[in-house]
């Protein structure tokens, strides 16, 4: 018995720190697993935020009476907030375009390619996917700001005991406004875009402008066009829907609004580059 | 529930008739947020025509209260009784019905932004009164912002406006659609003490102009000395004492005092 008692002795001592390593490591272990599931979790629980959120927008789109007034304004701040910078850029982008290209197509010989290549990318696809980004800024970033602060100082809750539904004020209206303005920026954006090509034309050259501008046309196709002004509806509902969804489900406190903002931006951005992949493998796929 | 038991107050019922039919009437209401209880068993109710003030810690849950009272949150348990209708069961026309019957004053104010003060007070006006004409519609705008001594501010941006000139810009906007119950959420916290007399007033005025019956929810004892029918203290998601504002006054209570020091 004597042998033993030592180590009966030392189990009290020995035990607790036992206990408290596998805790320790036990918890550990936990912390890691709980955060791994809880990252996929917070992603699923998103995803089924958005369908919902996608779904109560459908139905309040198609159900009671719509808000005329509220789509007109937002159509209208949607158009003149972005006009000046639209043309700049897209003015910019024709002028560049051309510039750049010249030199190659004179080595081979193609000048008089120049108005038609300028015009297939950008109507195919620069003035799209610029336009769009740049809107993804400016209105994507706008929408997440302000329905954020709404939120945040409880005026989309004082919009609802106005027996206002502010799905259908707020959200329907500025995803409706968003997906037919931003397909007529972007016909603003090409328009310029050609404009500004003319003038870089006219750099090193002497081209009219009614020459030039039907040697642009005369090289698109109807099917150029199509696949491209369907696709910038797309670009307009995405950013739409990505705006007025972080800024409807900010969270509590002033800093969720900067938030929504910053992060409308960055995913309306990246979905509107994701549409357009889609929308080129999908036309690449009926055209062939 | 905490340890210290609230003293018992005596019943304050001289003041209003028991025999009113409450207006709205509140049963083990019970509310809380990712596990953390807020509301855990409050009843409560508000009698035709009084003003009962609701004080508590900050963060003890009264706005949650109130808001539950409009589903702008829904509660977890208990009930909620408006007009004799169950809040919780009614519909989206149904509830609808029943919000343009309150009036619901927001601790923040809530203002309209992007909107003139004209348009914000025009904004419910619209909404729930409709049928008015414009004419109407401008005299009654007019009207209520004369109330709150303000009608220069018609065509101010909220932006323009001070802290308690917000105030009392949303209080015009409660009370432009004559509702037949007003919850005050705060209604003079962070204002200077004459500007939080005169919303004291305005509160009264109310009360009496248009018959309503109130629930205001405040800190400021002033203000519960003023309007005050009733008194009910909320700590740790239940009711720990109601009475009069002697009897609150009047009370040992170490946490009632903190509150009447
Ligand atoms: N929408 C919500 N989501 C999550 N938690 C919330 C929400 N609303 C309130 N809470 C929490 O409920 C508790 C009570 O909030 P409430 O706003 O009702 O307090 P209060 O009594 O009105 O305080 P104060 O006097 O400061 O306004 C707080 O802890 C708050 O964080
Ligand atoms: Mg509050």
């Amino acid at each position: 018995m004597g042998k033993f008692t030592p180590i009966i002795q030392v189990i009290p001592r020995v035990l607790p720190k036992v206990r408290d390593v596998t805790k320790h490591s036990m918890t550990r272990l936990s912390e890691k697993t709980l955060e791994q599931t809880g990252i996929f979790s917070r992603f699923l629980m998103d995803v089924a935020d958005v369908s919902l959120f996608i779904g109560r927008l459908v139905r309040e789109m198609f159900s009671g009476h719509f808000e005329w007034r509220e789509f007109f304004q937002q159509c209208f701040q949607i158009g003149s907030k972005s006009l000046a910078l639209i043309s700049i850029t897209g003015a910019i982008m024709g002028l560049v375009l051309t510039i750049q290209s010249r030199p190659v197509l004179v080595d081979f010989g193609a000048v008089s390619m120049l108005p038609g290549m300028v015009a297939v990318s950008l109507i195919r696809e620069m003035g799209p996917v610029i336009t769009a980004l740049i809107c993804a800024g400016k209105v994507g970033s706008g929408m997440g700001a302000e329905l954020g602060s709404m939120k945040v100082t409880e005026q989309i809750e004082a919009m609802e005991v106005s027996s206002t539904n502010p799905m259908r004020f707020l959200v329907v209206t500025r995803f409706l406004a968003a997906t037919l303005m931003i397909p007529l920026l972007v016909l603003y954006a090409d328009l310029m875009g050609i404009l500004g090509s003319w003038a870089g034309a006219n750099i090193k050259g002497d081209v009219t402008f009614s020459l030039f501008f039907s040697q642009a046309f005369s090289s698109i196709a109807f099917i150029d066009f199509l696949p491209a002004v369907v696709k910038t509806f797309f670009f307009g509902a995405v950013i739409g829907l990505v705006g007025t969804y972080k800024g409807y489900n900010a969270g509590r406190g002033t800093e969720s609004v900067g938030k929504a903002a910053n992060s409308a931006v960055v995913l309306a951005s990246l979905l509107v580059i994701v549409t357009d992949m889609i929308a080129v493998q999908i036309t690449d796929m009926l055209m062939s | 529930m905490s340890t210290i038991q609230a003293e018992k107050i005596a019943d304050p019922w001289p003041i209003i008739n028991r025999s009113n039919e409450p207006v709205i009437e509140i049963m083990n209401l019970k509310k809380s947020f990712d596990m953390e209880p807020v509301l855990v068993d409050v009843s409560i109710n508000l009698y035709n025509g009084e003003n009962l003030v609701i004080l508590g810690k900050s963060g003890s849950g009264k706005s949650v209260l109130i808001k539950c009272i409009v589903r702008l949150l829904n509660p977890d348990g208990g009930t909620i009784h408006v007009f004799g209708e169950e809040v919780g069961q009614l519909g989206n026309a149904g509830l609808s019905e029943l919000r343009k019957k309150i009036g619901f004053l927001f601790q923040s104010g809530a203002l309209y932004d992007s909107m003139t003060v004209r348009q914000n007070l025009e904004f419910p006006l619209r909404r729930i009164k409709k049928g008015l004409t414009e004419k109407e519609i401008s005299e009654k705008v007019i009207e209520v912002l004369e109330n709150v001594g303000l009608a220069d501010a018609l065509n101010k941006m909220p932006s323009q406006l001070s802290g308690g000139m917000r105030k009392r810009i949303s209080l015009a906007r409660t009370v432009v659609v004559d509702p037949m119950i007003m919850l005050y959420d705060e209604p003079t916290t962070g204002l200077d003490p004459v500007t939080s007399d005169e919303i004291s007033e305005l509160i009264n005025d109310v009360q009496q102009k248009y018959k309503t019956s109130s629930i205001i929810i405040t800190h400021d004892i002033e203000c519960a000395r003023a309007t005050a029918d009733r008194i009910i203290m909320l700590k740790d998601g239940e009711v720990y004492t109601e009475g009069t504002i002697e009897d609150f006054e009047k009370s040992t209570d170490p946490l009632i005092k903190s509150f009447f020091k």
